[in-house]
């Protein structure tokens, strides 16, 4: 018996994701009384994982993994669970782990929660507290198979650093790449992207025109953040699709998340609210997202983006 | 080719959330129930391969007869056909094995379905649903074609997108970019007339176990009022982000 995590990494090195989702499996280890074993593929030194509470780290090496594949790596963390003997298999929310851990439930006979924001609240019945509705509820699930397989949603659970060391084996499993393969990846390499990012610049209609973005991208640098905007925005064609966060586009779990002229419909706020901290810059005080923001700026984004730029900068002056 | 849309059958995205029986419950009283938008671009993009490639329509739901309003809806958006598996869905696993069932008899080449749905946002159905039915599966996906057997499919990644090659029988977890927005249909007169007369086929379900089950449901605490900061005063705001907020 042990509990199994999948720690992403991506060209070698582990994302943020892979070490809050082996501090959610060293929780629920701790609540079982047991070990947690991290699965790796192509990760190259997995030594760090021993900080955040792994024991044990099963490393794959193999070049037909190098691109994802959803169904292969499924493949792989099943034999690593069963290998394992692992009771709880604990996965992120990233895009490639909620793709492939539907396909792994099926493969383990195991229940699957998602979404899951906080450490099981009982282990019999195993429950879990996960989002629903669009983070407007929580649900309280219970998951009845002997074999579980819980997503941890991004930056909820947090890091939590411990103070062991982790061993390290080789792991060889038989991979399947057939069925779906890669022919173009299309990402920008030298962006923060909306899913890593701990802070998330976002533009709305009240922008008025794509030339008007430059501010909103130099906001972005200055917190190194990520740029975002809203669904009329993309549909208009100023800013590309990726960028479009909400209800019908991509979710934000963000530390802290800046409104640049966005009204806040509630298709927008439903994608949004899992961020931390929600910043509203509008020139309407009547703005539904003044009722979802923590600050607000009642000011034309025209000058008040400036200024903040140039404070910022003060700001990171002096604490640097 | 036989295209097999699910749709899922959800309150509207403005809907109040309130739950009942102890908080055990989804309070449906006074909720407007729609086409799960996810599913709706889905379903949507099967019409242009019905129109272009004479791909045929069948949509499917798991669920009571309350559902069926969603069903027709579909029907009057141009589907060909529909299903309701007779049960009330309970988790993804078990709409999952009861759609399998459904995509094993109907023989369907292709299905489409929702990346997640708006009310339990599990994510699980489309992927699960590949697995039981040995189809290959591509999600969060904002580009489908079909040439033959062959599909070229790209899906959203973190940071960017990916175009994958690969072949029937395919499950698709579709969203907006397999078609836009402004391709979205709104059932016409005819439409709406012509979808009392298409086949509504009512299935027995295969009494499909549950993995998961919900205990109860929580409502996130009230939030509290939103701090001003004036205009004229953004040191203001850096100060509170720093010291109070603490994210930069």
């Amino acid at each position: 018996m042990s509990v199994l995590v999948y720690t992403e990494s991506e060209q070698g090195k582990f994302k943020k994701t892979a070490f809050e989702v082996a501090s959610y499996a060293k929780a629920v280890a701790q609540q079982l009384g047991t070990n947690v074993t991290a699965i790796t593929i192509n990760a190259a030194d997995a030594s760090e994982l021993g900080n955040y509470g792994v024991d044990k780290v099963l490393q794959v090496n193999n070049a037909e993994l190098e691109k994802f594949n959803a169904n292969a790596y499924a493949s792989v963390i099943e034999q690593a669970a069963k290998h394992e003997n692992a009771t709880v298999v604990v996965v992120s929310s990233s895009a490639d782990s909620k793709y492939l851990a539907p396909m792994l439930a099926i493969k383990l006979d195991a229940g699957y929660a998602s979404n899951v924001v906080e450490a099981p609240s009982n282990t019999a019945p195993f429950t879990v507290k996960r989002t629903a509705f669009t983070n407007k509820a929580f649900n309280m699930t219970s998951i009845t198979t002997d074999v579980k397989i819980v997503g941890v949603s991004k930056n909820a659970f947090g890091l939590v650093e411990s103070s062991g060391s982790a061993s390290s084996e080789d792991f060889s499993p038989s991979v399947d790449t057939s069925g779906v393969t890669v022919q173009s990846v299309d990402k920008a390499t030298d962006k923060v992207t909306i899913a890593d990012a701990e802070i998330v610049v976002s533009g709305g209609r009240g922008l008025k025109g794509p030339e008007n973005w430059r501010m909103v991208e130099e906001l972005a640098e200055v917190l190194g953040a990520a740029t975002a905007c809203s669904k009329p925005v993309s549909d208009l064609g100023w800013r590309p699709h990726s960028e479009h966060v909400g209800q019908t586009g991509k979710p934000v779990a963000s530390n802290l998340y800046i409104a640049i002229g966005i009204s806040g419909a509630i298709q927008h706020l439903a994608g949004i609210n899992a961020s931390k901290v929600k910043v509203v810059i509008n020139t309407d005080p009547e703005a539904p997202f003044f009722k979802a923001a923590d600050y607000g700026v009642v000011g034309d984004a025209f000058e008040v983006v400036p200024t903040l730029i140039e404070k910022l900068k003060a700001f990171k002056a002096q604490n640097a | 080719m036989k295209i097999l849309v699910c749709i899922s059958h959800v309150p509207d995205t403005t809907s109040k959330i309130n739950f009942t029986e102890g908080d055990t419950k989804f309070d449906t009283n006074g909720v407007q129930f729609v086409i799960n938008p996810n599913d709706e671009f889905g379903l949507t993009r099967a019409m242009w391969f019905k129109e272009k490639q004479g791909a045929n329509v069948t949509v499917v739901n798991v669920g009571g007869p309350e559902t069926e309003p969603t069903l027709r809806k579909a029907l009057a958006i141009g589907a060909d056909a529909a299903i309701r598996v007779n049960t009330e869905a309970k988790d993804g696993v078990q709409v999952a094995k009861e759609l399998a069932n459904v995509v094993s008899q109907g023989g369907y080449d292709l299905v489409i379905a929702g990346r997640e749905s708006i009310d339990y946002n599990g994510g699980m159905v489309p992927g699960m649903l590949a697995t039981l039915a040995n189809a290959n599966f591509v999600t969060n996906c904002i580009n489908l074609e079909v040439d033959g057997t062959n599909a070229t499919a790209t899906r959203e990644i973190d940071g960017g997108k990916e175009t994958v090659s690969t072949s029937l029988p395919l499950v698709i977890g579709g969203q907006k970019g397999l078609v836009e927005e402004s391709d979205l249909r709104i059932p016409n007169m005819r439409g709406i007339m012509m979808a009392r007369k298409k086949p509504l086929t009512i299935l027995d379900p295969i009494n499909a176990s549950v993995e998961t089950s919900s205990v109860q449901f929580e409502k996130p605490a009230p939030k509290g009022a939103v701090t001003l900061v004036d205009p004229d005063n953004i040191d203001e705001l850096v100060n509170l982000l720093h010291n109070e907020a603490k994210v930069i």
